[in-house]
């Protein structure tokens, strides 16, 4: 029997090598006439460890990583192929304590199987949720997404039930399910691995959701900052549809479910919802007023349900395993788990699928390891490019909707970038607005002039330039921006700006001490400068 | 591999538009179609897309201007796109883009003299485990030191 090695695909592993990798090991097996194998799997979400690969073995699959195209002759004469020792091996890769702590239900199957055989993806678990889907009333699928708690993955946690319920009780000659591909929260790539990695998991959940909810055709929009999950989606979707599990007979049930992946074009906005569903259409990608809600007025002017990826993920084991499996996990109103990412400056950044309730600093050190600078740690930006910065004093904060934003902080995508003692609060709290001034779709005053005021006032704020002016300034178009912007690239900029001010406040006084203001400010101003 | 795109054709691009303009929202498949038959939009494409999909100059202009990936001239024969978002900051991008910018003497955005290179700033790759990430025409790379970016760069120079 031939041997499999397992050499991931995932651009993560490309990025760092993987290819080279998987050519080195094809030259040796040819030149050795061996008997091997080669899969081309997700990743594991271990990216300090990519390259890495896996050889099947009796003793179950043993992991060698890093592995550079330069090592690879090492590791055949080391007897890799039957799992032996080598400087590079990890022992069995399920017994990695970075993977053995993590509660992985969505990504259950990311890194293990291959993400193109859908025999892999039925031999592991695949397509049952859609089997017990498709012998239950809508009302009762919708139910049993509400009763598992899921709330919407790409960071808004608005229950996903009760967007599905809506659109089920939407009449509509049409409906849509929209899968929000659009991952550009800096920090985040959770969706990039799951649809590289297990793409029929993606396919399942939307077909589950058309079903629950009456509509017949979907779209996933992906970003084209992502043309390898784009690519592999494009195949996974053509294999479903010649197996039958999607078009007009979907595993023979008689319902129908169309489905088709798009491009984006570079628009950060276009992961707002509204903006999307416009991009979808052919047009600018601006924001439209809500109401009416996607859920009435969606996709071309129907029913839509619009989710995130990782939520739509996640309702085939919410279906197979049951609703009140799946809310065992979590804490308070976050049930189930949260695919953490740690990112930017960390040692073991990587993907950490977790139940809601871990802290910050677990997250950090017990995962992460630390800074990968080796420096001390200054400040996390959790939930990407819109969410706060935290000092090392909020690390013990439990990952969880609710009690992030009584933080004043935005749980998100679950994206966490960790920054060294080297980082600049005042600069990227500049950066914060530049960010929106950049990816405004200009639709509204607040968002599109107030963001580029908001780089200038903070280069005078850092500058030393009328401090106490410009700091009363910041905080009254902060405010402007929180309450009048239409979505949450405007209204959540404050996020970063403000938590920087408030935790940072030493950053952003370098060029002189902080002088007396020459008219001093009444005490009841003083009071609503959050950051004093 | 170097960026695809040859002179503009209008039968070709006709024929691009034919394949998907009954697409629902027809419009950034085609705008995406037309970007890789010829590496940029040529603004005669504009009339030909206005016509299949009977929507005004100006919508289609108007969308080929909002995103960002929509060229209206050639990109250089390599397109270096350099993430510059919050996780390749705390792993120091910015040094990284300062070193290609002077190594190359383009700012962001821009293209060199000799339509070498074009660098572009993109805001997260979906890499921030293994920042600075960059993309080099299509091929993503991680822990992008000033180094291996020379190192990535040299390797396209003497590919031609």
């Amino acid at each position: 029997m031939s041997t499999k090695v397992y050499i991931p695909c995932d651009t993560g592993a490309l990025a760092a090598g993987a290819d080279a990798v998987a050519r080195a090991v094809a030259d040796l097996v040819t030149a050795h006439r061996l008997d091997v194998s080669v899969v081309r799997n997700g990743s594991r979400g271990m990216f300090w460890l990519e390259p890495l690969v896996e050889v099947e073995t009796p003793r179950g699959r043993i992991a060698y990583g890093p592995v550079t195209a330069n090592a690879v002759a090492s590791l055949f004469d080391a007897g890799f192929l039957d799992g032996k020792p080598h400087s590079r091996c990890l022992g069995p890769t399920e017994d990695i304590p970075y993977l053995k702590r993590q509660e992985r239900l969505t990504f259950a199957r990311c890194g293990i199987v291959d993400p193109l055989s859908l025999s892999d993806y039925m031999s592991h678990g695949g397509y049952r949720g859609l089997d017990r889907a498709l012998s239950l009333k809508p009302e009762a699928i919708v139910e049993e997404v509400a009763n598992s708690g899921l709330r919407g993955r790409g960071g808004a946690g608005f229950p996903t039930g009760i967007k599905w319920r809506t659109v089920l009780n939407a009449a509509a000659d049409q409906k849509y399910i929209v899968c929000n591909a659009d991952e550009g929260d800096s920090g985040t790539y959770a969706d990039r691995m799951i649809m590289e990695g297990d793409p029929f998991v993606l396919i399942e959940g939307m077909t589950i959701a058309g079903i629950a909810v009456g509509a017949t055709s979907g779209y996933i929009y992906v970003r084209s900052e992502y043309p390898h999950a784009f690519g592999t989606l494009q195949r996974a979707i053509s294999i479903a549809q010649e197996s039958g599990y999607l078009g007009p007979n979907v595993a023979d049930s008689g319902r129908s479910f169309h489905l088709d992946v798009r491009l984006g074009a570079g628009a950060y906005i276009c992961g707002e919802e509204t903006a999307l569903l416009e991009s979808l259409e052919g047009k600018r990608g601006q924001i439209r007023f809500k109401p009416p809600l996607p859920a009435i007025q969606g996709l071309f002017g129907k029913p839509t349900v619009v989710n995130n990826v990782i939520s739509l993920a996640t309702v085939p084991i919410i279906l197979d395993a049951g609703a009140e499996y799946y809310r065992k996990f979590g804490m308070g109103r976050s049930r189930g788990t949260l695919t953490i990412q740690l990112s930017g400056n960390i040692k073991h950044g990587g993907l950490v699928e977790k139940a809601f309730g871990l802290t910050l600093r677990e997250a950090i050190y017990d995962f992460g390891g630390g800074t990968a600078s080796g420096r001390p740690f200054r400040a996390v930006q959790v939930g990407g490019p819109l969410g706060a910065y935290f000092p090392d004093s909020l690390l013990d904060t439990p990952l969880d909707y609710e009690i992030f934003a009584a933080k004043k902080g935005l749980l998100g995508h679950g994206g966490i970038v960790v920054f060294d003692d080297t980082v600049d609060l005042a600069k990227q709290a500049r950066f914060a607005m530049e960010f929106c001034a950049h990816e405004s779709c200009g639709k509204c005053t607040p968002c599109r002039i107030g963001s580029t005021r908001g780089v200038e006032v903070l280069d005078r704020i850092i500058a030393n330039q009328d401090r106490a002016k410009n700091l009363a300034l910041l905080d009254d178009l902060c405010e402007l921006l929180l309450d009048g912007s239409l979505c949450g690239l405007g209204g959540l900029t404050p996020l970063p700006v403000l938590s920087a001010l408030r935790h940072f406040p030493e950053d952003f006084s370098k060029l002189a001490p902080p002088q007396p203001a020459r008219t001093p400010l009444p005490p009841e101003a003083t009071e609503t400068q959050p950051w004093r | 591999m170097p960026q695809k795109g040859s002179t503009w054709n209008a039968d070709r691009a006709i024929l691009r538009i034919r394949e998907l303009e009954h697409l629902p929202g027809a419009l950034l498949p085609i705008l995406h179609a037309l970007q890789e038959e010829f590496g940029y939009i040529d603004k005669a494409a504009i009339p030909l897309i206005a016509d299949a999909l009977n929507i005004s100059h100006a919508e289609v202009h108007g969308v080929i201007s909002f995103y960002r990936d929509f060229r209206d001239t050639p990109s250089g024969r390599h397109v270096l796109k350099m993430c510059r978002a919050e996780s390749c900051q705390s792993m120091g991008c910015d040094a990284t883009i300062q070193h290609v910018e002077g190594r190359l003497g383009v700012k962001l955005g821009e293209t060199t003299a000799d339509a070498s290179f074009t660098v572009e700033a993109v805001y997260c790759l979906g890499l921030c485990a293994l920042s600075p990430a960059v993309m080099l025409d299509g091929k993503p790379y991680g822990r992008v030191s000033s180094e291996i970016a020379d190192f990535l760069i040299d390797g396209m120079q003497r590919q031609k």
